[in-house]
């Protein structure tokens, strides 16, 4: 099996659907000749051509609109949008449009597009270019929402983000983009949406991360570990659909849970997660719930590593769980 | 083979293959030039005097050595980006140098030499560069993005076009409280893609609200080249459209820029609406140091452009005018060099980082009780473990 880095799992899951289906097409800004200014679509212009492999005008809200036509006329777009912070001129796009077009018509419509786009910080890129604004998508029915954090997943997942039938919001984790390295399967794989991946068994607290946050996540445990401390981690990989199976099986068993993310913490997705753990697991619970999330402003340029939810930080919120 | 032509090729067959034979809209918008190709200017049409030349040109030195600088400083990570001007200075300085004193400046991103222009101490804006504890912005933006409130430059926002709107509403104000100002806004051509261009013109249009819209139309939008921007052949024509008056000028001609810009003031000024100035010139280097334009940009196409640098251009007028000497080029630039460098040693003298504090200033006039505790919560957090403060990162 290869070895690849997130760029270089995704590039190869848009090359190989490109080749198994001719409705798969990849627009955005810089993505040609270009390949984007991460070079997650290098190479594909040259192998597809400019009707499939198209740069656009430096409009995210035209990149969207038009996409979704493209998606009911028969195509698969593949949208890019340069960086996360950048979706929120086509937010009316995405939740007015995008996210209802199956329900407002009464299923008689729909439109399957992925929308790529790297999002997180820790690269100093200040807060135009750290966001993760997975939780505004989150909130509107209709959209689906995957982070993966590993080439592998990377590449699994997006094959199948590719040929799900509803729209999706893929968010790469840019920070660890060249830095996640692991072996991915050769030629076409893919991994279902909603199936999250424990990535650690353990018994006393789950940890529940996703994205460049699960690395973190995976580091405290492991620091955890030499004191003694036994995490069970989760890696969610999609955030709807949601696999609640796992994570309140996880909750359940070890009557913990500690929830990290990198968006500000008020109405993060851990909110969300926190809310339906208390619902469904009340009776198991052995300790508050702790969320290890940025803070409630906007991304800081200089502090960005005091604000980022490093393990130090998310070790010292699962020894106040477990010692609670 | 036109450029234009070669340009379409390289980057997609898609593009209509040919610009029609002739394109009336091109026509009706001639660029404006003062400066000739012969380096001398109808003395008719020079509206600045030799000092305000000579004052001009060493603020665009000055600009040129700081780019070069500021890429040197974050190719030796001391700094994290940089967006440099070079070979738009004419754009920038003739633009700004229009403009009164109260009016107001809503920059895109590559106009810090609007900024210096308005007083903003070159050792400030490095500090900005650094995001240390001397920084303006509190270490709260990426570099470039500087603000600078006392000389009316409005704070920078990386999403394109966002500022177009802007600046009409600030004009807007100010006619409405009977005030005598401008607004000058700076853009590229790839934000006239953007929705906030065409709702920016639209509006100003309708209301005749007294605003420049600048567009340095440097020829790409990072690797998509203008003809993948836009099907019409100027910029200067979408004004037709939003009823205002359009203009196309020689951007590297810091004495047109200077006369079209002082022009589209005083029109705003009688009630007769705002202007759009296409200001063609192009953009010498990366778009940032994230990028390398090599991959996109034949090499032949950006030589040619050297030659037009508007810095040669000017001084060679200057020169033939007799208001330099012919080594005072050289002169000027070992002058600026110098103090780009103290600038860089009076910025790196602050601490790096701003107060932790800081982190939680700003997101209201005063914090909520979220930021209080998640201040407290960070500080016992550090107490117990200072590898919170970064640590090590996956
Ligand atoms: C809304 C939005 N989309 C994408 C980007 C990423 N981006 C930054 S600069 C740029 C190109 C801008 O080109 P132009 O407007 O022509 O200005 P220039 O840099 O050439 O001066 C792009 C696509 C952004 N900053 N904002």
């Amino acid at each position: 099996m290869p070895t690849y880095n997130i760029i270089q799992a995704v590039n190869d899951a848009l090359k190989l659907e490109m080749r198994r289906d001719a409705n798969v097409v990849v627009l955005g800004e810089d993505v040609g000749k270009f390949g984007g200014v991460f070079r997650a679509t290098q190479g594909l212009y040259e192998e597809f051509g400019s009707d499939r492999v198209i740069d656009t005008p430096l409009a995210e809200s035209g990149i969207i609109g038009t996409a979704l036509g493209m998606a009911l006329y028969g195509l698969r777009p593949v949208p890019e949008i340069q960086f996360a912070d950048f979706i929120f001129p086509a937010m009316d796009q995405i939740v007015s449009e995008v996210a209802k077009y199956r329900y407002r018509s009464g299923g008689q419509f729909s439109c399957p597009l992925v929308i790529r786009s790297p999002y997180g910080g820790g690269i100093r890129g200040g807060h135009y270019h750290s966001q993760s604004p997975e939780a505004y998508f989150l909130h509107t029915p209709g959209l689906k929402v995957v982070v993966p954090a590993t080439p592998e997943d990377a590449k699994g997942l997006l094959v199948s983000a590719i040929r799900d039938p509803d729209p999706v919001l893929f968010f790469e984790p840019k920070r660890i983009y060249r830095a996640a390295k692991g072996e991915v399967p050769e030629g076409e794989y893919a991994i279902p949406l909603g199936q999250a991946r424990v990535t650690r068994a353990g018994h006393q607290v789950t940890v529940l991360a996703w994205g460049a946050m699960w690395h973190e996540a995976d580091q405290a445990a492991r620091e955890a570990e030499q004191e003694g401390i036994d995490c069970e981690v989760v890696d969610l990989r999609s955030l709807a659909p949601l696999d609640l199976d796992t994570i309140l099986g996880s909750v359940r068993k070890t009557g913990r849970a500690v929830i990290v993310h990198e968006a500000p913490r008020t109405c993060g997705f851990g909110a969300e997660l926190s809310a339906t753990i208390q619902e469904r697991c009340f009776l198991s619970l052995e300790a508050p719930i702790a969320r290890v999330t940025g803070f409630d402003t906007p991304f800081p340029y200089t502090l960005e590593h005091e604000y980022l939810p490093r393990a130090p930080r998310i070790l010292r919120a699962i020894r106040e769980t477990v010692r609670f | 083979m036109s450029p234009l032509a070669r340009r379409r090729g390289a980057n997609g067959s898609a593009a209509p293959t040919a610009p029609p034979a002739a394109v009336p809209e091109a026509e009706a918008y001639p660029l404006a030039r003062v400066l000739r190709d012969d380096a001398t200017a109808d003395p008719a049409e020079v509206t600045l005097s030799d000092a305000e030349l000579v004052a001009l040109y060493r603020w665009m030195v000055l600009n040129r050595q700081l780019d070069e600088r500021m890429v040197g400083l974050q190719r030796q990570g001391r700094i994290g980006f940089y967006i440099g001007s070079i070979g738009e200075e004419a754009a920038v300085f003739g633009t700004a140098s229009a403009m009164a004193e109260q009016d107001w400046i809503f920059p895109c991103y590559r106009e810090h030499g609007a900024a210096l222009l308005r007083g903003l101490p070159l050792a400030t804006f490095v500090c900005d560069l650094l995001g240390n504890a001397g920084d303006a912005m509190l270490g709260h933006q990426m570099p470039c993005h500087e603000a600078w409130r006392p000389g009316r430059f409005a704070s920078i926002s990386s999403p394109i076009g966002t500022q177009i709107p802007q600046a009409v509403g600030a004009a807007w104000a100010a006619r409405i409280r009977r005030e005598e100002m401008v607004s000058l806004v700076y853009f590229g051509e790839g934000a006239t893609s953007s929705n906030d261009f065409h709702t920016g013109l639209n509006i100003a249009g309708v209301h005749k609200v007294p605003v420049v819209f600048a567009c340095r139309n440097n020829g790409w939008a990072i690797s998509v080249p203008r003809e993948r921007q836009t099907a019409a052949a100027t910029i200067a024509q979408k004004a037709v459209a939003y009823g205002l008056h359009g203009e196309r000028v020689d951007g590297n001609d810091v004495l047109a820029v200077h006369a079209a810009t002082r022009r589209a003031r005083e029109r705003a000024l009688r009630g007769e609406g705002p202007s759009l100035l296409e200001l063609v010139t192009y953009r010498l280097e990366g778009h940032s140091t994230s990028d390398d334009p090599r991959a996109y940009r034949p090499p032949e196409e950006v030589e040619p452009w050297r030659k037009k640098d508007p810095l040669l251009r000017l001084e060679a007028f200057l020169v033939k005018r007799g208001a330099l000497d012919a080594a005072a080029g050289a002169r000027l630039a070992a002058e600026a060099r110098e103090q780009v460098q103290r600038a860089v040693q009076e910025a790196e003298a602050h601490p790096a980082k701003p107060p932790l504090e800081t982190m939680f200033e700003g997101v209201y006039a005063e914090p909520l009780r979220p930021q209080r505790e998640q201040l407290e919560e960070l500080r016992r957090a550090l107490a117990d473990d200072p590898r919170v403060a970064g640590g090590r990162g996956t």
